[in-house]
């Protein structure tokens, strides 16, 4: 069998003009395809950034929250009734908000405030400049380093800044593995100084987070927490709930349904076609082989290598260039949202099986019909 | 004492059903013998390659049976079938059917491929043979750089490369000039056949009628007369 497939690889790859014909199609139809779904899969990470970045293995939120930037007070009583909860090893709360700064130069800023639970610091940033303990010195405010940094005019530990009037210092400047989506800023302070400095509304707890004692606790702190007319989620179902929202009530979604029918469309046009068109191109000699004693297994093994040897090969090269796109791009943009992902490279190829899968059929099926006696009938 | 190669007898063909019904094949019954080139001749529409398509396991007959070297060839399945074309038989085509993108070596090397044979060992065999047909030095070209002449002597090696005991040959001079047509006929009467082996020549090409052995003509599916070559000589 494999003199046969070295025959079908030779009769593929030295037409050339197909083959080319081929594989571009397919790559084009790949990259655009693993692109979008990678963009997808950035701009959804640094959407969930708030979860992502603080970690805590649930989260209790009011029911209407569908994403982390979308925040709805919840009571003070709320974080007492969790806290007594059975399954729950410790719980915090966590402010999260936006606020307008005055930097030192008079301009405004608006930027991203987290306030941690003043005890614990749960969720704190890991620091790359400064001592987390000064975060409780008087207006102490932690800045992430981020894409975002240079728009608070890239401090160091002592810059000031106001905040509603509050004298603000930058204390420490710290790392986060994702940055935000909207291009903010992001300042960790404590929980109690964000009430002190942001106006609030009468319910000020953003998020109650809550360690659980092992995670078989998890179904009954949901149910409990739902019984209290609240909603937990763990982390991963939080940023699940966040990319639903983008998918299904923004344009995202069908964004990304059309590009990925486009790029389905094409990839099945330019190299179905071309395929299909090389089968014809050949049918007369593979009714030859036929005639000569080759079997139909054999033949449908030829063509199925075929189709899956100029898919595969044209899937590589659609992955190895955007991939080189999309590092080249992150190297000039450290922040740039692309981000590739198992389902960035999953789904392209799945439609690249599927491209196969229909190209061969089509091949397969002419193939199988032609009698060889046609070959002698000229 | 001849010894045969092929021997059919019955053999009915038609196509088609009702009044569209076209009957390719009436009784035809025939022998073919080892040693010998034997022609089937007749206008166009006669049956000619109906017949040859039938005795080479290729199209199955409504009635009669076929019979290479003793073995009934339509008792066997679709894949024992191909089986016994690969091993058994060798196919020259009117229209060469030589695939342009390989090489005319690796054209050559298909059947022997399709044994299993090794690659590299195909290609040796394919290029031997390359030379007995004497296209000495063009085993690397594709079969488009050659002439009509050059590519029918690519697919001869192509099919005798598996060295079968029977040669079917369909119109093998039709897209040939005449003094070529008889050139490569002339050099496969003296180089390929042999007393193991038995040519069987589909042709209404008389210019090459002097190196059969043995003729057979039919007409309207029918054989209306055979008769050696040698009798008119």
């Amino acid at each position: 069998m494999k003199g046969i497939l070295k025959l079908a690889y030779k009769l593929v790859v030295n037409d050339k003009s197909k083959f080319t014909a081929l594989l571009a199609g397919i790559t084009f139809a790949v990259f655009l395809m693993m692109f979008v779904t990678s963009m997808f899969g950035g701009v959804m990470n640094h959407s969930a950034a708030t979860v992502i970045n603080i970690g805590a293995p649930i989260w209790v939120m009011d029911p209407s929250v569908e994403n982390p930037l979308n925040t709805v007070g919840i009571p003070d009583y709320v974080l007492d009734a969790v806290r007594s909860m059975q399954g729950v090893k410790y719980a915090v709360p966590l402010y999260s908000g936006s606020a307008l700064l005055k930097l030192s130069d008079g301009a405004y800023q608006p930027a991203m405030i987290i306030g941690l639970d003043d005890t614990s610091l749960y969720g704190r940033p890991e620091l790359i400049q400064g001592k987390i303990q000064d975060i409780y010195a008087e207006g102490g405010f932690v800045a992430v380093k981020d894409a975002d940094f240079p728009k608070l005019g890239n401090p160091h530990i002592g810059t000031e800044f106001e905040l509603n009037d509050h004298r603000a210092v930058v204390v420490g400047i710290a790392k986060v593995s994702t940055s935000s989506l909207f291009g903010l800023p992001t300042l960790y302070t404590t929980y109690y100084r964000c009430l002190q400095y942001i106006p609030n509304p009468r319910y000020t707890i953003s998020y109650v987070l809550i360690v659980p004692q092992s995670a078989s606790d998890i179904p009954r702190i949901k149910e409990q927490a739902k019984a209290l007319g609240y909603l937990a989620l763990t982390k991963d179902e939080f940023i699940g709930r966040t990319v639903d929202f983008y998918i299904f009530h923004s344009g995202f979604g069908m964004n990304l349904l059309i590009i990925t029918a486009v790029s389905f469309i094409v990839g099945l046009s330019v190299s179905g076609q071309t395929f299909y068109t090389f089968i014809l191109e050949n049918l007369e000699r593979f009714g030859a082989l036929k005639a000569i004693g080759t079997t139909n297994r054999e033949l449908v093994s030829i063509i199925l290598f075929q189709a899956a040897f100029t898919s595969l090969t044209g899937y590589g090269l659609g992955v190895g260039l955007c991939v080189t796109l999309i590092g080249i791009a992150k190297l000039r943009m450290p922040e740039y949202a692309a981000m590739v992902t198992a389902f960035s490279v999953i789904v392209p190829f799945l439609m690249v099986v599927v491209i196969t899968a229909i190209s061969s059929y089509f091949g397969v099926r002419r193939v199988l019909a032609i009698e060889p006696f046609e070959i002698f009938r000229g | 004492m001849l010894r045969t190669a092929i021997h059919a007898s019955g053999l009915v063909k038609w196509f088609g059903e009702g009044e569209a019904k076209t009957t390719a094949l009436k009784e035809v019954s025939l022998e073919a013998f080892f040693g010998e080139m034997l022609y089937i001749v007749g206008p166009s529409g006669s049956g000619k390659t109906t017949l040859l398509s039938v005795l080479s396991g290729i199209l199955r007959p409504n009635a009669g049976n076929v019979s290479v070297e003793g073995a009934d060839i339509w008792t066997l399945d679709a894949n024992q079938l191909a089986d016994f074309r690969l091993n058994k038989l060798g196919f020259v085509f009117q229209d060469y059917h030589l695939f342009p993108r390989l090489t005319t070596a690796e054209n050559v090397a298909i059947p022997l491929i399709l044994r299993r044979i090794q690659w590299d060992k195909a290609l040796n065999d394919a290029t031997k043979y390359l030379d007995i047909v004497g296209l000495h030095g063009k085993a690397e070209l594709p079969p488009l750089k050659l002439s009509g002449g050059e590519q029918q002597r690519v697919a001869i090696a192509r099919a005798i490369v598996g060295q079968p005991d029977i040669l079917i040959m369909d119109e093998p001079t039709a897209s040939l000039d005449g003094e070529t047509g008889r050139a490569i006929v002339g050099f496969v009467r003296e180089n390929i056949l042999n007393d193991h082996r038995c040519i069987v020549i589909v042709t209404h090409d008389s210019r090459i009628y002097e190196y059969a052995d043995r003729t057979l003509e039919m007409e309207d599916g029918r054989l209306t007369a055979a008769k050696k070559v040698q009798d008119e000589n």
